[in-house]
């Protein structure tokens, strides 16, 4: 099983991610330049976070045109493994891999802090092995994770189960207050109407080794493991 | 030929920036503000007749300069 993680100018979670796929939960990894225009063997696509192309005119508007992003699209749409984190999620979502926009948090403040995320399915590739019931505490790093989509959009978001995560308080009750950014229906995470492509505005690649006394995030890269191979075990 | 791209965000979608820069005239005492949105504004320098151009930098704006998601835009042509 094969991970790329893509590299645009401007990225600076991709090694974050890469350390944690490689060396934490074991699996070779390749690091994707965006002037790339295939994924090569890769069983899954990681979208890291940071501020591609400076985040200029829109974030993540400039990324979605680069050669990399045409070979992404490819392979979602042949049924991979997607997953964008932070900066990830506002490219999928402007290259319309995912649907919304990430617009400027509400209180337009840079939030850098721990979260709690309550789990909103687990029939997915990307929380599929979260335990029942469990509140993630995962780290958020963002100015524009405020996510917005029209209201047809978000029925149909919500009709489907593809609300991954949602910002919770420390009991894990979805409140206007745990909100950091002004998301609709507290949404840190979504997935596409096939599930193979996700995004989340937390950064679970921050909260994934014990060296950091901080493991929740590898439950998600744990789900995604599983789903590519289910006879692998990663506990 | 010179052409001026304005976006701003649709009415539907929060504006904290606008909400913002409201307050802050509210604050200095500048009266009557009912509403301020903050968008961008973008000049493009470009070759062709104006609907050639008119027509070019719809096409980009839909795709690219503006997410219609989110923004409107509106095109102003200098001949």
């Amino acid at each position: 099983m094969n991970f790329a993680v893509l590299q645009f100018p401007g990225s600076n979670c991709d090694q974050d991610c890469a350390h944690v796929l490689r060396n934490v939960m074991g699996y070779p990894t390749r690091l994707l330049w965006h002037k790339e225009n295939n994924v090569g063997d890769a069983d899954a696509v990681v979208v890291p976070g940071g501020f591609s192309y400076g985040d200029y005119l829109r974030t993540g508007s400039i990324a979605r045109f680069s050669p990399v992003m045409g070979a992404v699209k490819e392979f979602a749409d042949n049924g991979g493994f997607v997953l964008g984190i932070c900066n990830g999620f506002q490219i999928l979502c402007e290259a319309g891999l995912l649907p919304g926009a990430l617009i400027r948090n509400r209180s337009l403040q840079f939030r850098c802090e721990h979260v709690y995320l309550k789990v909103a399915t687990y029939d997915s590739p990307f929380t599929s092995q979260i335990p029942e019931g469990k509140l993630m505490r995962i780290p958020i790093a963002h100015g524009e994770g405020n996510y917005f989509c029209d209201a047809n959009t978000l029925d149909e978001i919500e009709a489907n189960d593809r609300i991954l995560f949602q910002y919770a308080d420390r009991e894990g009750d979805i409140t206007d207050h745990a909100n950091p950014n002004g998301s609709l229906k507290n949404i840190a995470g979504i997935c596409n109407a096939e599930r193979n492509v996700a995004g989340m505005m937390p950064h679970p690649e921050r909260a994934a080794e014990s060296a950091l006394n901080e493991k929740d995030g590898r439950l998600v890269f744990e789900s995604l493991i599983q789903s590519l191979n289910p006879a692998s075990t990663t506990a | 030929m010179k052409a001026k791209v304005i976006i701003t965000p649709k009415a539907e979608v929060l504006d904290p920036q606008g909400k913002t820069v409201q307050t802050a005239l509210e604050q200095m005492g500048c009266t009557g503000v009912s509403d301020v949105r903050v968008g961008k504004y973008i000049e493009i320098e470009m070759d062709g007749d104006h609907d050639e151009v008119k027509a070019k930098l719809s096409e980009y704006a839909d795709k690219f300069l503006a997410n219609p998601n989110i923004e409107d835009y509106r095109l102003k042509l200098e001949d």
